[in-house]
């Protein structure tokens, strides 16, 4: 009776959209490489993440008071007087980070298995300005606890348009909406960091899934499983059927449906996440001063700058690009390159293989050391400057671009394993 | 006169030194479970330092509550304004004329032990010594010209500085403390003295994250649900893709 | 859905019990976000038991005092208020206060704890306007009745102990807030003796 009142509202709702279709094609019935591995976690965790910025952002707005004289004080009253109000902070602070360290793992998870190069250019390029608009929304984020760090922070990045010529100082000016870092700045970062950002990176998001779903994942060994019809083995199609816009066209090999297992192995996989996730806000909601850096903890000040002022540890890498070329406006250039340049990985790498599997040694070297000169990048950008430094920052900055001019270069004409015909798992 | 000797300072280059970051600083054993010594802190705190230095988010109702003291206790001992229980703690002195008596108007203090750490009080709080030259009659080890006089000189005394100089490779001459040492003039022992100080770094401590115990008892009950969270889903995702393997 | 596989009952039990610590989950998870529209500790603070200083209190008089942000009053009742309080029983709603509008220690007909001194928050149980005080010409809203309370807003009257007139948009008495005396000259309102 009441399973067929419940087949009697599906059918109703059916019949003006197409839930149980959506549904199918997006989960139940869509296609995901079986030899998916660790590194797939993290494109549902960054989600995760996204939904608890959101969920506990809105619910700070409630209490957070966006003026220069009671944004300190309020932080402080919904970490003390609001009940709960601590833990809803400290959700949306480690989450701040726990959005990019996510991210960032996805990210080298493409990076490894080729999953910017055709056809899933798109896929990157919306990844990008995800990765983008985050670092906006997270910057424009720091500057509402108006501490010492969200100002002088805010400070110095925003100088940085000042580099650019003719314009620049108008432009700084424009931007803070004053002559210093103040209230009116502090109003507009907040509309932005709480209205406009969060929209455009739902939609960005929307997008990048869409176009996933479009194309279909790549997998660890960049192989594809959708194979030209009549191809394929019925043991390689294997015993599940998937929705007719995937199994139409092609021969799907190796795959199973997302839904129900990688419903249940991406919930193993958030269950793994939410105990470090925890493990951080109940007992190091600092992060060790990386999450929540100490300066911050003193209410801004425009007359007295901190000791050492260092950027949230997912920019360092990018600020000690900047902070290595010593002059201006070549630094801000070169800053902005090392993001703008990941934009324009689809078309530097030409090479067809895509897994790092099946690619040459060099390849590998490469990004082993690009690897790495991004984390030595990372770590000096919260060091204070030294000449030793300032000479290894520069060495990596040169791995850093080096990766990108070397990868156009030997991907043409890469000696590369031939490539399985099934997938391996 | 019994004189004793603290080490204070490790053989650090007075470049650094001037620069605040790198000072020797003694670890603060503090223990936020240990009511009698927050009281003690919180007493000393509205004693010696509330004159000056507010906690202007905290609310005196809050640590009457979190400590264990009584709401008339705490009204009739430690709320010297003529504020009510239910109010934060700020204090009247006016900010500008501060600024002119001290140079620069005390802070507040409530997130003190978040910005600077505990460690850091415990030992600026034992650094002072005698030193003429200075508005007050007194110069810090930890803070260099400090702005803020010995205001528990009624409890440690004022202690002498031993100095030496060194010169360092370039030829440069340092003239910085080594030790300092302890005139016993004041109420207390040197050891009352620390104890004390330690029970005041403790309620600092306290009043940087009053929800700190919380936090972390809470924590082990969220963490042990995931972990049951994490084996369940673990099965689960096992059984599923028995389909598969 | 068409790929449903064997369903042994391990697997279903799996299901099921996962989804239940999750879903228990999910429901803790929401906790610190409904609970935190409570009243916070600043907004409990303001919300704390006013003390009043009736030593100064003249005949007739009426002292506002904010409480939980609410206009409470203190009137004094002279002697005539109160003989012409018990004449009014057939032109009130609830002369005998029935509703549960005031704490149980009140009397019933003069709402009060003291006869001469009467509390009320002011806030017209209507749509919440704050009721006008008119000491000496009440008698224009009710014939006869000469002091009382006049709510601009809707016309509703209420008697010198907050109770309401019939034929009126109000359906209830004004509210009494808990409250006791102190001492003689203070009364604490926003807490019950009990509960100091």
């Amino acid at each position: 009776m009441l399973k067929k009142l419940a087949m009697g509202g599906i059918d109703w709702i059916d019949a003006r959209i197409p839930m149980t279709d959506t549904w199918n094609k997006h989960l139940a019935q869509y296609p995901t490489p079986v030899n998916f591995n660790f590194w797939y976690f993290f494109g549902s965790l960054a989600m995760l993440v996204l939904v608890n910025q959101i969920l506990t952002g809105i619910w700070l707005t409630m209490h957070y008071n966006p003026s220069a004289e009671g944004a300190f004080a309020s932080i402080e009253y919904i970490m003390r007087d609001v009940p709960y109000g601590w833990l809803l902070r400290y959700m949306h602070s480690t989450g701040a980070s726990a959005f990019f360290v996510v991210i960032y793992l996805h990210m080298f998870r493409g990076l490894i298995y080729g999953s910017y190069q055709k056809p899933r250019e798109l896929i990157w390029i919306f990844g990008m300005l995800i990765f983008l608009v985050l670092m906006a929304e997270a910057f424009m984020g720091y500057l509402l606890p108006w501490g010492q760090m969200s100002f002088w922070g805010a400070q110095v990045i925003i100088s940085l348009f000042g580099a650019i010529p003719v314009i620049g100082d108008d432009l700084t000016l424009w931007i803070r909406g004053d002559y210093v870092i103040s209230g009116a700045t502090l109003n507009r970062f907040f509309a932005l960091h709480v209205v406009a950002l969060p929209l455009a990176l739902v939609a960005l998001v929307f997008l990048h899934i869409v176009a996933l779903h479009e194309v279909g994942s790549n997998n660890p060994d960049g192989v594809e499983i959708k194979q030209k019809k009549g191809s394929a083995s019925e043991e390689a199609k294997g015993k599940f059927t998937f929705h007719k816009q995937y199994s139409g066209k092609k021969d799907i090999i190796d795959a199973i449906p997302f839904h129900p297992y990688f419903t249940v192995k991406d919930i193993m996989g958030v269950s793994a996440f939410l105990i470090c996730f925890a493990a951080v806000i109940f007992f190091i909601p600092e992060g060790g001063g990386f999450f929540l850096e100490p300066p911050n903890f003193e209410a801004a000040n425009g007359l007295k700058t901190p000791a050492h002022i260092a950027p949230v540890w997912y920019y360092t890498p990018y600020y000690a690009i900047l902070r290595a070329i010593p002059d201006k406006l070549i630094g801000v250039v070169f800053f902005g390159g090392s993001i703008a340049i990941l934009f324009l990985l689809p078309w530097l790498d030409r090479c067809k293989v895509k897994s790092i599997r099946y690619r040459s040694w060099i390849h590998k070297l490469n990004i082993t050391q690009f690897i790495i000169c991004f984390i030595v990048l990372g770590v000096l950008g919260a060091l204070a400057a030294t000449p030793l430094y300032t000479l290894i920052a520069q060495i990596a900055s040169v791995g850093y671009f080096g990766f990108f001019i070397a990868l156009f270069l030997y991907s043409k004409n890469e000696k590369t394993k031939p490539l399985p015909t099934r997938l391996t798992h | 006169m019994k004189k004793l000797l603290i080490a204070l300072v490790a053989l650090l280059p007075s470049l650094v030194f001037a620069a605040g970051t790198a000072v020797h600083l003694d670890k603060a054993n503090y223990d936020l479970t240990d009511k009698a010594s927050l009281q003690n802190g919180a007493k000393l705190f509205m004693n010696y330092c509330s004159a000056c230095h507010s906690t202007a988010h905290q609310r005196y109702q809050r640590v009457a509550t979190d400590l264990g003291i009584p709401d008339q206790l705490m009204k009739d001992n430690l709320i010297f304004t003529n504020s009510k229980i239910g109010e934060l703690m700020t204090n009247s002195m006016d900010k500008k004329d501060a600024a002119k008596w001290f140079g620069n108007a005390p802070l507040d203090l409530t997130l003190e032990a978040r910005l600077r750490g505990p460690d850091w009080i415990y030992t600026y709080l034992r650094s002072f010594y005698k030193d003429p030259a200075r508005p007050f009659g007194v110069n810090n080890v930890v803070f260099k010209d400090v702005g803020m006089p010995h205001v528990l000189e009624e409890l440690q005394g004022i202690p002498t500085a031993v100095f030496e100089t060194t010169v360092d490779e370039k030829g440069v001459e340092h003239h910085q403390v080594v030790a300092l040492e302890s005139v016993e003039s004041g109420e207390m022992s040197s050891d009352e003295y620390d104890r004390a100080v330690l029970d005041l770094v403790n309620f600092l401590v306290y009043s940087g994250e009053p929800n700190k115990l919380e936090r972390q008892s809470l924590g082990f009950w969220v963490i042990g649900f995931l972990i049951i969270l994490f084996v369940l889903s673990y099965l689960l995702k096992k059984e599923y893709w028995r389909d598969i393997h | 859905m068409s790929n449903a596989p064997v369903n042994s009952g391990r697997r279903k039990f799996l299901t099921l019990t996962t989804g239940v610590v999750g879903g228990i989950g999910a429901a803790a998870v929401a906790v610190p976000f409904v609970k935190s529209w409570s009243p916070s500790e600043k907004a409990k603070a303001a919300g704390a038991p006013v003390s009043v200083d009736i030593s100064k209190i003249q005949p007739g008089q009426l002292i506002r005092v904010e409480w939980r942000g609410k206009p409470v009053w203190v009137v004094s009742r002279t002697q005539k208020v109160i003989d012409e309080l018990a004449t009014l029983d057939s032109k009130l709603r609830d002369p005998q206060s029935a509703e549960p509008q005031q704490p149980e220690y009140v009397s019933k007909s003069g709402r009060s704890l003291k006869p001469d001194l009467f509390v009320a928050v002011g806030i017209c149980t209507h749509l919440g306007c704050s009721p006008t005080y008119l000491p000496d010409s009440f008698g224009e809203q009710v014939e006869g009745v000469e002091s009382g309370f006049f709510c601009p807003c809707h016309g509703s009257k209420f008697d010198m102990a907050g109770r309401v007139f019939q034929n009126v948009p109000a359906p209830l008495n004004l509210v009494i807030p808990p409250h006791y005396y102190v001492s003689d000259t203070t009364i604490l309102i926003g807490l019950d003796k009990g509960d100091a």
